[in-house]
């Protein structure tokens, strides 16, 4: 009742099952049943009057994702959510709700998710969100933002406290929603869409744009040389480093721990320094291509590359050392924002939120493409869900990074120098594309028609998943420990906002 | 105690003594050049992915040109960028480089209202807002109050409420989802204030143009005290521009 593909594998249109709504629901959901499954991508696209939705669900280990399709009218017609039965589907059925208008008869939560210019009722606004209430004498709400204290993507958070308690926290995203799905099909050139692919999350630009360049390269049955697969997982790999070094920063500094802030905020300079020497560009953009290299890692990037890891992880083990041996570091974040192992399987988290609360769910390991094929990623686990579980999960990855990148740099794949070129893409394919950005799992979707034209792009960053995680975290801890938490979780704005 | 001092030492001297002069590490696509060599215009123009290039006599419009350095990389004996970090500029015009003209760009100084270095040439608080950024202009503008740029020491720094700011630095295309807030926040700052855009999305809109999720009417609406073109934008060349800005007389 589904087919089972391979990550970044195309496959006909038509080969994808397409069973009743019903079925469709029974399936997806009997899938899930195993824990080492869990949703990477459900959504739908409109043809003539149709909506197609296409289920995606990863096995972890048996390295396979099942597709499935339902063809359903949607308009009048009353359908039963997969979130009754397993709440890891919210968000897509929202967003199904959203853009299409399809009515779900029990689903808990049917709030809107970004505002896009074209959903379907176009009275929502994003001005008028229909927050939770509860009406009570000791409650009171605080609302923030969408424009936060720092400089930092905008986002409304409405919190309802009891005294210094958080009770409920609830999230609207949406600010920064600038329809770069559309723009996917609009803009026909590639390199336009790389750079579209390049800013779905400036924070993540290795990340995406690889989940991009293999959908694509996979579209065209073009099969990347292992110099492409290098430079694409190596850039990937300093992109966590650098991230999650800022991100260690940023954790001390929502304590009020200068010194960590000041060490870890300069240690990230090195790296991102690094790929401005490798491709003149601190945050990656203009370094990955479809089908081509413009800036091949030579031995003298590679020698460069490893003087800078020396001294980096000197001085980054000293500073991590003193930060995680002291008390008062230690009181603000144990026990702070638990995300506990049940509530995340419950909605489906994934990436390093997942992974700081015991799930293992790393795509390098259970979907591998580019050089990971080779690497044998083995993630990294802890198992209390709380700020600190995220702050260690941060510091080993960094250290399995620098590993990682050592053994990468020893042997640097030759130069390939023919001209590459490209064939058409193929027609009436679908592919699906997975990576594991240093946030978690990022996955894109393609479909093409019969002229062999992009018809349709989806892109899912690991916030989408995520950001109800960080809601359900800080219930019960006080409010003034919410910076700490959010911070934590490091979730992406436009990402989620596309 | 004695740990902590061992740390800071061991971190050695970080910050850029000289912000203006400072030479950046390896390859940088900064202010660009183009030479008179006769190449095929159509398919320089063509290849551009947001219409930055124009034709007779041959422009770059560094406030639409996401660096995406392909057009370098295509015609290396046509258009090069040099090193050159200092971009920003008081008028739109000035982003856009012609053919054989390698000159410096610059804050005109007739254009900067007088206010601005009355008021500001010692002390400049700026509200940073993200309409649709995509988060690299924000890391950046962060990076330059870090150890390394140190953006403070010139009387630079970002707050967190409109008013305690003197001006918006704004980054990215301008969703219609955040128009209103942006407004309202621009509204809540005290008289005299200005407007800085940092970075290609902002200015132009960039590879967003033509999206129908954006709403510019705010750009459209006010005068521009400071354009900083990037992709995102180097923090040497925001902190340069906003000195210049407030400095020049
Ligand atoms: S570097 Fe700028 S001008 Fe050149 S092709 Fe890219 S966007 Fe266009």
């Amino acid at each position: 009742m589904t087919i089972s593909i391979k990550n970044n594998q195309t496959i006909p249109i038509q080969s994808i099952p397409v069973l009743k709504y019903e079925d469709f629901l029974s399936v997806n959901l009997s899938l899930l049943q195993d824990a080492s499954s869990h949703c990477v991508n459900y959504y739908g696209l409109f043809e003539a009057g149709i909506i197609k939705l296409i289920c995606c669900i990863a096995n972890d280990s048996d390295h396979t994702v099942l597709i499935s399709s339902s063809e359903i009218i949607g308009g009048e017609n009353i359908y039963p959510s997969f979130t009754a039965q397993h709440f890891s589907f919210h968000i897509f059925e929202r967003e199904l709700h959203e853009n299409f208008g399809i009515r779900y008869n029990d689903h808990p939560w049917l709030k809107p998710v970004r505002y896009p210019y074209d959903h379907a009722n176009q009275e929502s606004l994003i001005s008028n969100y229909p927050f939770y209430q509860i009406h009570s004498e000791e409650l009171h709400e605080v609302g923030v933002g969408p424009i936060h204290a720092g400089i930092i993507e905008p986002g409304h958070f409405r919190f309802i406290c009891s005294g210094e308690q958080i009770i409920h926290l609830e999230i609207q995203l949406g600010y920064q929603h600038r329809g770069i799905e559309q723009l996917f099909i609009h803009k026909k050139k590639l390199l336009q869409r790389i750079s579209l692919a390049e800013s779905i999350a400036g924070d993540s630009v290795a990340g995406h744009t690889t989940a991009f360049i293999n959908l694509w390269e996979s579209l065209c049955n073009y099969h990347p040389s292992e110099e492409l697969q290098f430079s694409r997982t190596l850039a990937m790999e300093l992109e966590r480093i650098a991230i999650h070094t800022g991100d260690l920063s940023g954790i001390c500094t929502d304590i009020a721990y200068q010194l960590g802030s000041a060490v870890f905020g300069r240690l990230r300079t090195p790296i991102i320094n690094f790929f401005q020497s490798w491709c003149g560009n601190r945050l990656a953009k203009g370094l990955l291509r479809v089908v081509k290299n413009n800036y091949y890692f030579n031995e003298k990037l590679g020698l460069e590359l490893e003087n800078i890891l020396d001294s980096f992880e000197s001085d980054y083990i000293e500073m991590w050392n003193k930060f995680h041996e002291l008390p008062s570091i230690l009181a603000r974040l144990e026990k702070t924002g638990v995300l506990t192992t049940e509530a995340a399987a419950s909605i489906g988290v994934v990436g390093m939120i997942a992974k700081a609360s015991g799930i293992k769910r790393d795509i390098r390991n259970s979907h591998p493409h580019d050089y990971y094929t080779q690497l044998k990623h083995e993630p990294v686990i802890k198992h209390h869900g709380d700020v600190y579980s995220r702050t260690q999960i941060r510091n080993e990855e960094i250290r399995q990074s620098i590993s990682y990148i050592r053994n990468m740099i020893q042997t640097i794949p030759i130069r390939n120098n023919a001209e590459e070129s490209i064939g058409p893409l193929q027609k009436n394919s679908f592919t699906l594309s997975l990576a594991e950005g240093w946030r978690g799992e990022i996955c894109h979707c393609a479909v093409t028609d019969d002229n062999g034209e992009l018809i349709h792009y989806k892109i899912k960053d690991p916030s989408m998943h995520n950001w109800l995680g960080l809601a359900l975290a800080v219930r019960n801890n006080e409010i003034s420990d919410f910076p700490i938490c959010n911070k934590s979780f490091n979730l992406s704005y436009c990402g989620h906002d596309l | 105690m004695l740990d902590n001092i061992k740390i800071l030492i061991h971190q050695g001297k970080q910050y850029i003594p000289d912000i203006t002069k400072v030479e950046v590490p390896g390859i940088f696509k900064g202010r660009p050049e183009i030479s008179a060599e006769k190449v095929d215009i159509v398919a320089l123009i063509d290849l551009c992915p947001t219409n930055a290039i124009t034709a007779d006599p041959v422009r770059l419009d560094i406030g639409k040109c996401t660096f995406c350095g392909e057009c370098a990389l295509s015609f290396p004996g046509k258009i090069k960028f040099t090193k050159d970090y200092k971009l920003a500029t008081n008028q739109r015009s000035s982003l856009i480089i012609s053919e054989g003209e390698n000159t410096n760009i610059n804050v005109d100084p007739d254009q900067i209202r007088k206010e601005i270095s009355k008021y500001f040439s010692g002390s400049l608080k700026l509200r940073q807002i993200s309409a649709g950024g995509d988060n690299s202009n924000e890391l950046e503008l962060n990076a330059c109050g870090n150890v390394n740029f140190d953006m403070g020491r010139f009387g630079i720094e970002f707050v967190a409420s409109p008013r305690h700011a003197d001006g918006i630095v704004i980054t990215g295309p301008i969703s219609e989802n955040m128009a209103e807030a942006l407004q309202i926040c621009y509204e809540a700052i005290p008289q005299p204030k200005i407007i800085i855009l940092a970075g290609t999305d902002a200015i132009s809109s960039g590879i967003f143009s033509e999206s129908r999720a954006l709403n510019r009417n705010f750009i459209n609406q006010h005068t521009i005290d400071l354009f900083v073109p990037g992709n995102p934008v180097h923090p040497l060349t925001f902190i340069n521009g906003v000195l210049e800005l407030i400095r020049k007389r």
